[in-house]
C-alpha cells in the first residue's frame, strides 16, 4: 500500500507522559531531527516541580511541545496538533489542549485500570468513545518493543524503557523526519554501554517501521525547509544562549568571567552551562546563598573581572541590597532574573514576567539601573552580550530579565562569526591617574562613568563603599548638596542609556488604530497575533521594548501616531503601570498570571475586540 | 622571628605609607585605634606590594577601618564582606585580601557567610573585632553579648545566649584561628603576621573595648595588673603556663583542662602541651573562653595547612585548558548539532 503524504505549512506536537518516561529527552531529538530538516521551530518544555513525583498521578505529568514551520516560527505553538500521550494521566492533563480533529498517540499498554483509576478515568477513554472526535492511535508500544527486543540482554524494565523511542520512531514516519541523527546521538550517548543504545536504536526504527508498514496510518505529513537567513544553525535554550552571551562579551572585553551564584529554577543551567567552560577560564562560584552570589560578583568586578550573577523571582529579592551597593559603588554587573510564577516560591517550573517592577523599582531609595529583556531564546545571547556591553561601557549593573519559558525554551540561533561581534573597549586607569591631590576616583568620563581602578594598581590606592562619596574625590560625604548632586549624576547616567538604543523597529505601519507593545518572550505571541489581524486588513501594529529602563527615546513618539495602545503581559500590568505613568494617556490591558504563555489568539481577539 | 622575608629591603615600605590623610573617627579611648596602628605597624615588613593590600568590610564601627588604611579599601554592606572578599580574591589571586568585621556584621547578619569563607578555606584574613555589642547601632545586644546583660535592647537583661567565634571558626573547618587583646601589641602583631603568612582563610578575633557601650568587658584581660592571672597565651610546642610569677599551668583532669600551680606536686612536664595543628587541643583551649575556673587563651590557637580554594580553581582551570584545549568563541559556538541553511 503507498501512504498518502500531504504537504503542510506548520506542525505543532506535543509529548506527555510520566515525569519517568522521558518526554524531554524524546522532544528534545524530534527537534533536532526537526532543525536539521531545515524547519523554523519553537519549543518548551513543561514539567512538574517534583523531580519524580508518584508515578501515573497527574502530578507527574512531564510534557514539551514544539512547533515547527516551513516559514518563521515565532511561538512553540498554541494548541498541538498531535498529542503523545504516554499514560492516562498524560491523556487527562493534556486533552484539554488539543486541537479539536487533532491526532492522539497513545501507548495502549499503559491503559490499565491503575492506571486509569489514578489519573482519574471513569472508563479507558481510548475505547469507550471520549476521543470522538480526534484521530485516535492506539498502540501497544510497551508490547511492541518487548517483541522487538525480545532477544535483547536488558531487563525487561530496561526494555519497557525505550517505548518512547518507539513513540519518536512512529512520530519521525508521520512528520518524515530523519531517524539518523538520533541514532549517531544514542550511539554517542551510550558510548560506554553500546547494548542501552541498540535497544534504543531498535526500538525507534520499530516505531518508524509501524508507521510504514501498518494499515493503521494511511497518511504522513511533510513541511518543507523554512526561508530561513542563511548561515550555520544550531538549536539553543535561552539559558545557555545567555551563558554563551556572557563568555563572548567577556573575550570581547579581554576580561575573565566570573559568575556568583546560587542554584535556583529555572535559572540552574547557566550555572550548570558556565561550569563547564574551565576551559574558557569562567570562573563560577556556586556560593552560599543568593546575596554570597552577587556580594562575591561585586568582589570581582571592584577586582578587575566581568561579573555576573543569575537567578530567579526568590533570589533576586534577596540580592536586592546588594544590588543597591553595586548602584552606589558604579561598579560593572550582570545581573540575570530567569523569571517564574511567584510571588515567594510561588510555580518555580512555570513563566510569569512579572518581577519586572522589581528589576525596575524595586531597591530602598532612588536606584536607577538598566534593565534589558530577551525576546526568544536566541535572542538571550545578544542582550546577555549587551548587558555586559552596557554594564562595562558606563560602570553600572545591569539587569537582564528572561523567564522560564525562554530559558527552558529552545529555537534555533543563527550562529554569529564571533569576529563579527563588536569589540568592548575597556580601560583602567594606571599610577599617572595620580594627581596632586591623588587619585579621583568618582572623576567621570564623556559618559559619565567612574574609572575603573583595580587593586593592585600602584598609586592609585583608594576606598569606595555604601556610604555616600563626594563627587570626584570619593571621600565619605553626607553633605546635603552632594548628596543631591550624586543621586542627579546616577540617575542621568542611566538616562544616557538611551543612546544605546537603536531607533524601534515597528511590525506593521508607523501610524494607525491599534499599537500593541510588549516585552520579554510574548514577543512571538504578540507577533503571531498582530500578524494575522493585520492580514485581514485591520490597523494594527507592534512594538516589542528591549530596554525597559530607560525606555528609547522615541517611544511616545510612537504611540502618539496610535490611537490605541494595548499591553499583553503575563503579570497584572507592570508594563501598563510604567507607561501610564511615561506616557500619561490610557493603556488598553491583557494581563494572565496562569504560569503559561499568551496563546496568539487570545491576543488576537483582544486586539479585535478593541477595533470593534 | 626574623623579619628579612625577601623583598621587605626593596619595598622600603614604613607605617606612614598605610596611613591616609583623613580622620579617624572612633570614639576617643576606643579599642579599634590600637588594632589600626598596629596593622599599619605590621603590614609594611610582610613583604607584600602596598597597592596588593585590599581591605575589605561590612557595616560597624569596626567596619571603618578601610578608609583608615591608605590602601585599597572597600566598606560595604552589613555583613557580606566575606562573600565580597572571595570574589575579589578569586579575580586576582595576587591581591592581599582582608576582611573586617564585628560581632554583628561577622556572626549576626553574616553568620553564614563567616562559616563558609572559612569551610572553604579562600586565601584571605578576617579580623573581628569582637567587642560584644553592637558599637554603631549604638549598643544593643549582640550574639557574643553575655547572658543577663543589660543593654538598650535587654533593658531587663539579655536571655539571648551567646556562642564564642572561635569556636564556630573551628567548627567551620577553619585553617587558622587565633586570639588577641586590643591592648596587646605584641600578642596583635603576632596574630597579623601569621595571618598574613598563612596560606588559607585566617580567623583573628580580637577582644576589643568599647569604651562607650560596653566598657570593661574584658577588664580582666586588659588590665595589666591582673591580665596575667587571667589569660594564657599560648605558644606551639610549648606547655600552657600563665600567672604573675609563671607558675601556673594547665593539666587534663578527667578529661577537662584544670588549672595547678606549679612547684609542689606538679612540674612543666606534666603540663598540656600547645600544639596548633591539634584540633583537640584548639577545642580544649576554646572550651577554657568561657570557664571561670580557668584563664583565657589567646594566641594561635590552630594553623594548618589545607588546600585552598583560590589555588584549587587556578589549578583546575589549567587542568581542563590542557586536556580540552583553551575554549574559542568558534568551539563554543559549535559545540552543538550544527546545520547549514545555504
Ligand atoms: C542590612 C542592615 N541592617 C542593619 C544595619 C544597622 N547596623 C549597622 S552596624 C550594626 C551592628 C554592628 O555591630 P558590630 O558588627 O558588632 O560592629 P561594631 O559597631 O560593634 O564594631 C547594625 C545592626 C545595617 N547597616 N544594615
Ligand atoms: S561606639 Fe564603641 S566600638 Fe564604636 S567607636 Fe565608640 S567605642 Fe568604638
Ligand atoms: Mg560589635
Amino acid at each position: 500500500m503507498t501512504k498518502k503524504v500531504i504537504r503542510i505549512n506548520e506542525a505543532t506536537i506535543r509529548f506527555a507522559g510520566d515525569s519517568g518516561d522521558g518526554m524531554q529527552l524524546t522532544g528534545t531529538r524530534f527537534t533536532e531531527a526537526t532543525a536539521i530538516v531545515g524547519n523554523d521551530l519553537k519549543t518548551i518544555p513543561n514539567y512538574p516541580s517534583e523531580i519524580r513525583a508518584p508515578l501515573g498521578t497527574l502530578a507527574g505529568v512531564s510534557a514539551f511541545q514544539l512547533m515547527f514551520g516551513s516559514s518563521r516560527v515565532f511561538t512553540p505553538g498554541d494548541l498541538p496538533d498531535t498529542l503523545v500521550a504516554m499514560n492516562p494521566a498524560a491523556l487527562k492533563v493534556h486533552l484539554k489542549d488539543l486541537k479539536k480533529g487533532g491526532t492522539v498517540l497513545a501507548n495502549a499498554n499503559a491503559f490499565s485500570l491503575k492506571n486509569l483509576k489514578m489519573a482519574g478515568w471513569e472508563g479507558n477513554p481510548l475505547e469507550d468513545g471520549s476521543l470522538e472526535g480526534y484521530t485516535v492511535y492506539s498502540i501497544e508500544m510497551s508490547k511492541l518493543v518487548g517483541k522487538a527486543l525480545e532477544s535483547s540482554d536488558l531487563t525487561s524494565k530496561g526494555i519497557e524503557r525505550t517505548k518512547n523511542m518507539f513513540a519518536l520512531g512512529v512520530l519521525f514516519w508521520m512528520y518524515n523526519r530523519p531517524v539518523e541523527p538520533t541514532e549517531a546521538w544514542l550511539r554517542k550517548k551510550f558510548g560506554k554501554n553500546p547494548a542501552i543504545a541498540e535497544a534504543n536504536i531498535t526500538a525507534m526504527k520499530t516505531g518508524f517501521n509501524y508507521g510504514e508498514t501498518t494499515e493503521i496510518f494511511t497518511t504522513s505529513y511533510a513541511v518543507e525547509k523554512a526561508d530561513l537567513p542563511k548561515g550555520k544553525y544550531r538549536n539553543i535554550t535561552g539559558n545557555v544562549a545567555v551563558a554563551y552571551g556572557l563568555v563572548a562579551a567577556a573575550k570581547k572585553a579581554g576580561k575573565e568571567l566570573f559568575l556568583g551564584s546560587y542554584p535556583i529554577t529555572p535559572a540552574s543551567e547557566i550555572l550548570h552551562t558556565l561550569s563547564g567552560l574551565r576551559n574558557h577560564a569562567v570562573k563560577t562560584f556556586q556560593a552560599e546563598d543568593e546575596i554570597a552570589g552577587i556580594a562575591s560578583a561585586i568582589g570581582a568586578s571592584y577586582a578587575g573581572d566581568l561579573a555576573c550573577t543569575t537567578t530567579s523571582g526568590p533570589g533576586m529579592a534577596l540580592k536586592t541590597e546588594a544590588i543597591g551597593l553595586a548602584i552606589i559603588t558604579e561598579l560593572p554587573l550582570v545581573i540575570v532574573n530567569v523569571q517564574r510564577g511567584g510571588p515567594s516560591t510561588g510555580m518555580p517550573t512555570k513563566m510569569e514576567q512579572s518581577d519586572l517592577l522589581q528589576a525596575v523599582h524595586g531597591r530602598n531609595s532612588d536606584a536607577q539601573i538598566p534593565v534589558i529583556t530577551a525576546q526568544d531564546p536566541a535572542d538571550c545571547f545578544d542582550c546577555a552580550f549587551e548587558a555586559a556591553r552596557v554594564a562595562l561601557k558606563y560602570m553600572t549593573p545591569v539587569i537582564l530579565l528572561t523567564d522560564g519559558y525562554l530559558g527552558q525554551g529552545s529555537g534555533p540561533w543563527l550562529i554569529p562569526d564571533p569576529k563579527s561581534l563588536p569589540e568592548i573597549k575597556v580601560t583602567h586607569p594606571d599610577s599617572s591617574a595620580r594627581g596632586e591631590n591623588g587619585f579621583m576616583p568618582y572623576s567621570r568620563d564623556e559618559n559619565e562613568a567612574r574609572p575603573w581602578a583595580l587593586p593592585g594598581t600602584p598609586g592609585l590606592e583608594h576606598r569606595i563603599g555604601g556610604l555616600e562619596k563626594e563627587n570626584i574625590t570619593g571621600m565619605v560625604s553626607q553633605d546635603p548638596e552632594n548628596h543631591q548632586l550624586m543621586t542627579d549624576i546616577r540617575a542621568r547616567k542611566i538616562t544616557r542609556i538611551t543612546q544605546e538604543i537603536p531607533p524601534s523597529e515597528i511590525f506593521g505601519k508607523a501610524k494607525g488604530k491599534v499599537l500593541v507593545i510588549g516585552w520579554g518572550s510574548t514577543h512571538g505571541s504578540i507577533h503571531v497575533a498582530v500578524d494575522r489581524v493585520q492580514a485581514e486588513g485591520k490597523s494594527v501594529s507592534q512594538l516589542h521594548l528591549r530596554w525597559v529602563s530607560p525606555f528609547p527615546s522615541d517611544l511616545k513618539e510612537i504611540c502618539d501616531n496610535f490611537d490605541e495602545i494595548l499591553i499583553p503581559e503575563v503579570n497584572s500590568g507592570q508594563l501598563s503601570l510604567l507607561l501610564k505613568a511615561d506616557l500619561v494617556r490610557p493603556i488598553h490591558q491583557l494581563n494572565k498570571v496562569r504560569g503559561e504563555p499568551f496563546r496568539a489568539s487570545e491576543i488576537e481577539e483582544k486586539i479585535n475586540e478593541i477595533l470593534g | 622571628m626574623s623579619e628579612t622575608i625577601q623583598g621587605i629591603e626593596e619595598l622600603n615600605l614604613t607605617r606612614k605609607d598605610f596611613v591616609p590623610g583623613n580622620e579617624v573617627r572612633w570614639c576617643p579611648g576606643c579599642g579599634d585605634y590600637s588594632v589600626l596602628a598596629n596593622m599599619q605597624k605590621t603590614l609594611p615588613v610582610m613583604g607584600v606590594k602596598k597597592e596588593n593590600y585590599a581591605f575589605i568590610s561590612g557595616i560597624g564601627c569596626s567596619s571603618r577601618f578601610p578608609y583608615y588604611m591608605d590602601t585599597y579599601g572597600f566598606h560595604s554592606i552589613h555583613g557580606r564582606a566575606p562573600a565580597i572578599a572571595s570574589g575579589v580574591k578569586l579575580a586576582n589571586p595576587d591581591l592581599a585580601v582582608w576582611v573586617i568585621t564585628g560581632d554583628g556584621d561577622g556572626f549576626s547578619i553574616g553568620g553564614n557567610h563567616m562559616i563558609h569563607v572559612l569551610r572553604r578555606n579562600i586565601d584571605l584574613n578576617i579580623m573581628l573585632f569582637n567587642n560584644r555589642i553592637y558599637g554603631l547601632t549604638k549598643g544593643q545586644y549582640s550574639p557574643t553579648s553575655q547572658l543577663g546583660m543589660k543593654t538598650k535592647s535587654s533593658p531587663y537583661g539579655s536571655i539571648d545566649r551567646p556562642f564564642n567565634p572561635s569556636a564556630i571558626a573551628l567548627g567551620a573547618n577553619a585553617t587558622f584561628i587565633s586570639r588577641a587583646l586590643d591592648v596587646d601589641a605584641k600578642g596583635l602583631q603576632e596574630s597579623i603576621k601569621r595571618a598574613q603568612r598563612h596560606k588559607g582563610a585566617a580567623f583573628i578575633e580580637v577582644y576589643q573595648n568599647c569604651i562607650i557601650f560596653n566598657d570593661g568587658e574584658f577588664a580582666d584581660g586588659e588590665s595589666k595588673a591582673t591580665r596575667p592571672d587571667n589569660a594564657l597565651f599560648v605558644t606551639h610546642g610549648e606547655p600552657m603556663i600563665f600567672g604573675k610569677e609563671h607558675d601556673k599551668g594547665i593539666i587534663m583532669k578527667d578529661h577537662h583542662p584544670k588549672v595547678v600551680t606549679l612547684g609542689g606536686d606538679w612540674s612543666e612536664k606534666d603540663l598540656l602541651v600547645h600544639d596548633e595543628t591539634n584540633s583537640i587541643i584548639t577545642n580544649l583551649l576554646l572550651e577554657m573562653t568561657f570557664d571561670p575556673l580557668n584563664p583565657t587563651p589567646f594566641g594561635i590557637l590552630r594553623a594548618i595547612e589545607a588546600p585552598t580554594y583560590d589555588e584549587m580553581l587556578t589549578a583546575q582551570i589549567e587542568d581542563v585548558i590542557e586536556a580540552k584545549g583553551e575554549g574559542t568563541l568558534e568551539s563554543l559556538f559549535y559545540s552543538g548539532d550544527v546545520w547549514e541553511v545555504k
